[in-house]
């Protein structure tokens, strides 16, 4: 075969190999999934991908849909990158019959850049747990949520879990306090929190910036261990979650003194260190583990029958399970919005109703097969985070493990935050604020 | 005012002088460092030195070193049995590239050759993400991961048994270059294709040497710094720390990617600790190429690099 013979045949067999978009059907609720499969941070984007695919998959082959209305989706890879996640939305956001229901960013960057779209295009944005915090009020940011809690909830929940393994709040005067972060507005995000939590509490502060991609923290450890903080929270992606842990045990700090948030305590970032990475600790706000009644179905469901999106062992990673959480979500809005405008597809205003009406009781959790998975949740006009609380799990060295109750976030410190930064925000884009009052 | 120069011009001093300790500590910490840049820089310089082509594609090829050797690794081939089929996988992509990219390019400008390396590094990215998955692996071959205190002075396992294995690296390439029959021909190649070829020195035989070598670099520095990072993606990022140090060091100097590595290193990490705090830290990535940048205005070929003169 000469050289354009053999270009030929394998352009057509990648055309053939690539992977179909699933066929729209015009009864169907569509939702656009920005992924990142690949790229340097795919090790977190695969997870969250097949929690998100299996949930939907799972609705649709088990339950038929949500009452009786399938669930339809689109994967589109970002690599994480923002002006890919941008392409992404203004590609899918008109896909399906009446377009995207709602858009999960799955970066900070992206959310960023999107917010100021979502209130024209009226698609409304769930960015669980990350964006922008003063998103949180709804009142300035109907098209956004970012329920169940947000980075500023996160840390003075830490605050909080930290306080009580030292014995009270009261006695995290004089302690030593390290916030590592990601050099991007998503790590930045907690430091004010901290920064007032830090005066209130009397605790010394240390901020100590990691730029991307954090392969080198060489200079970040050498000020830890000059510092010689007592605890050390983390904001962290990618493989700056990774060599951190690394240093943290080779440098012989003390591990359960080591916290990461919610975006830097995944299966994959302790799985470098090893045995060093035993006792590391993460906030999340659901389970780790495969011990739910959800994941009996995932497995007998999809993977007995080779439906699964990923890997059977990695059902019940941190991030599959907080994929889950999020589909999960999306599922119920769809279902609290049908509750009020029929069971019927929906359009992404009627969306909009149903995740600013979400109430996912203990109740509901149990139907769910969720229960003790996540907390419940409610949301409202004012409030698009829901002040979930936070938990604590701990690395065994195999797998992740709860060690606390929840945490309650410090509402009386984040919640006047909010409201001022999302004053700020909104006026930046041009928003007027809503009256809640009027719309019960 | 006062307040700024004081913490630019005195502070910082009067720090090291206050913890001696710790700024020796500071040192070392740049020196582990900017030996572990040097390795990557290397590869980068051992292609450049006998063919006048930037490899782009170098850090992708310590991925697909790393990325390799994990993978027999994990699939219970034994240290040794991995490390030699590794090589014998950068051998074959070497020959490859050679037949496959090079060869149809011989003659185009440089600039034709350092597009086809970006090509590459897409390739082997991809490529090594199909075969061997994009999770992140573990890489452990038996190097120890502690650390411990000489003098006040915390050292870490690792980052010493790097700094070894580049001495041990550099001073194996020394020979090569300088006592071989093949490191003799690269080093004619590599000062004038044209009379090589005249005295009969095959110059796709010494292309496919000369990146079998820079291959067993690439697994290398996959070894340290996936022993460091464990093995993914970006890790073909680490290319980043090596473009200041070729920079400072030259561009076809092995010593200079050594002594390069060694400035950038030290450089870095002593003004990150030092200075960073002054505007907020994280300026550690940018901080090596404001010193290479710096270094270029005074001495464009680098410390070592070779000066070129041209008659327009």
């Amino acid at each position: 075969m000469d050289r354009r013979g053999l270009v030929s045949v394998l352009l057509a067999a990648a055309i053939v190999g690539a992977p179909v978009a699933p066929a729209l059907a015009a009864g169907e609720d569509f939702i656009p999934l920005l992924v990142y499969r690949t790229g340097p941070y795919a090790p977190s984007g695969i997870p969250i991908a097949n929690g998100f695919v299996d949930y939907f998959a799972l609705l649709n082959e088990r339950d038929g849909g949500i009452n009786g209305v399938k669930l339809a989706w689109e994967e589109c890879e970002t690599q994480y990158k923002t002006d890919l996640g941008v392409e992404c939305y203004e590609k899918l956001k008109g896909k399906g019959a009446a377009g995207a229901l709602v858009v999960n960013p799955y970066s900070t960057g992206i959310t960023y850049q999107l917010i100021p779209k979502a209130a024209v295009d009226k698609v409304p944005i769930l960015s669980m747990g990350y964006g922008m915090s003063a998103s949180s009020d709804g009142r300035w940011f109907p098209w956004v949520f970012n329920f169940p809690t947000n980075y500023w909830s996160q840390a003075s929940a830490v605050v909080r879990y930290i306080g009580h393994q030292e014995g009270g709040l009261d006695k995290l005067k004089g302690k030593k306090i390290v916030h590592i972060y990601h050099n991007s507005p998503y790590g930045k995000e907690a430091n004010p929190t901290l920064d007032e939590l830090s005066k209130k509490y009397q605790f010394e502060l240390t901020l100590l910036a990691v730029d991307h991609p954090g392969q080198e923290q060489g200079a970040t450890w050498l000020q830890v261990r000059r510092i010689n903080p007592d605890w050390i929270f983390m904001s962290g992606w990618g493989v700056m979650n990774q060599v951190a842990v690394k240093e943290a045990a080779s440098k012989g700090f003390k591990m359960d003194h080591f916290i990461g948030n919610w975006w830097s305590a995944n299966d994959a970032d302790v799985i470098p260190a090893g045995d060093g990475a035993k006792g590391y600790k993460g906030a999340t706000f659901h389970a780790p583990g495969t011990k739910f009644r959800v994941h009996a179905d995932i497995f007998k469901i999809l993977y007995d029958k080779n439906k699964g999106a990923g890997r059977r062992e990695a059902v019940g990673e941190a991030l599959y399970n907080r994929g889950i959480v999020n589909a999960m979500y999306t599922a119920e809005a769809i279902r609290t919005a049908m509750g009020k405008f029929g069971n019927k597809p929906l359009t992404s205003e009627q969306m909009r109703w149903g995740l600013e009406h979400l109430d996912v009781t203990e109740q509901r959790l149990d139907q769910l097969g969720m229960k003790g998975f996540t907390h419940p949740i409610r949301v409202t006009c004012e409030d698009h985070e829901g002040s979930g609380p936070v938990l604590i799990q701990q690395w065994d060295g195999a797998k992740w493990e709860i060690v606390s109750d929840w945490m309650a976030p410090m509402r009386d410190v984040v919640r006047p935050k909010i409201e001022a930064a999302a004053v700020e925000e909104g006026k930046k884009l041009g928003y007027p604020m809503r009256d809640c009052s009027k719309e019960k | 005012m006062t307040e700024l120069l004081y913490g630019v011009a005195v502070a910082p001093f009067k720090d090291m002088v206050g913890s001696p300790a710790f700024f020796v500590e500071v040192l070392t910490g740049g020196v582990f460092a900017g030996l572990m840049y040097s390795l990557v820089a290397l590869g980068f310089v051992l292609i450049f030195k006998a063919s006048g082509v930037f490899n782009f594609a170098q850090g992708a090829m310590v991925l697909f070193a790393a990325l390799t050797l994990v993978g027999l690794l994990e699939r219970g081939v034994p240290v040794v049995a991995a490390l030699l089929g590794t090589t014998a996988v950068m051998i074959a992509l070497a020959w490859i590239i050679e037949r496959l990219v090079l060869r149809p390019l011989v003659n185009q400008e440089h600039i034709i050759l350092f597009m086809a390396t970006i090509g590459l590094t897409f390739f082997l990215e991809g490529f090594g993400e199909m075969v061997w998955g994009a999770n992140v692996k573990k890489l452990d071959i038996g190097i120890p991961d502690r650390s411990f205190i000489v003098a006040g002075v915390q050292i870490n396992e690792l980052e010493l048994s790097a700094a070894v294995t580049a001495a041990i690296l550099v001073a194996v390439l020394a020979v090569f270059f300088h006592r071989t029959r093949v490191g003799r021909a690269l080093r004619a190649v590599a000062d004038d294709h044209e009379a090589a070829l005249s005295i009969g020195i095959p110059l796709k035989t010494i292309w496919m040497i000369v990146w079998s070598v820079a291959g067993i670099v690439a697994i290398v520095a996959g070894i340290m710094w996936g022993a460091k990072s464990g093995v993914q993606f970006s890790l073909s990022l680490v290319a980043l720390k090596a473009l200041p140090v070729l920079i400072l060091g030259g561009f076809t100097s092995v010593p200079g990617a050594v002594v390069g590595g060694l400035i950038i290193g030290v450089g870095e990490k002593v003004g990150e600790v030092y200075w960073g705090p002054l505007v907020g830290g994280a300026i550690e990535n940018w901080f090596a190429y404001v010193v290479a940048l710096a270094f270029l205005l005074v001495r464009p070929q680098g410390l070592f690099g070779e000066r070129i003169i041209e008659r327009v």
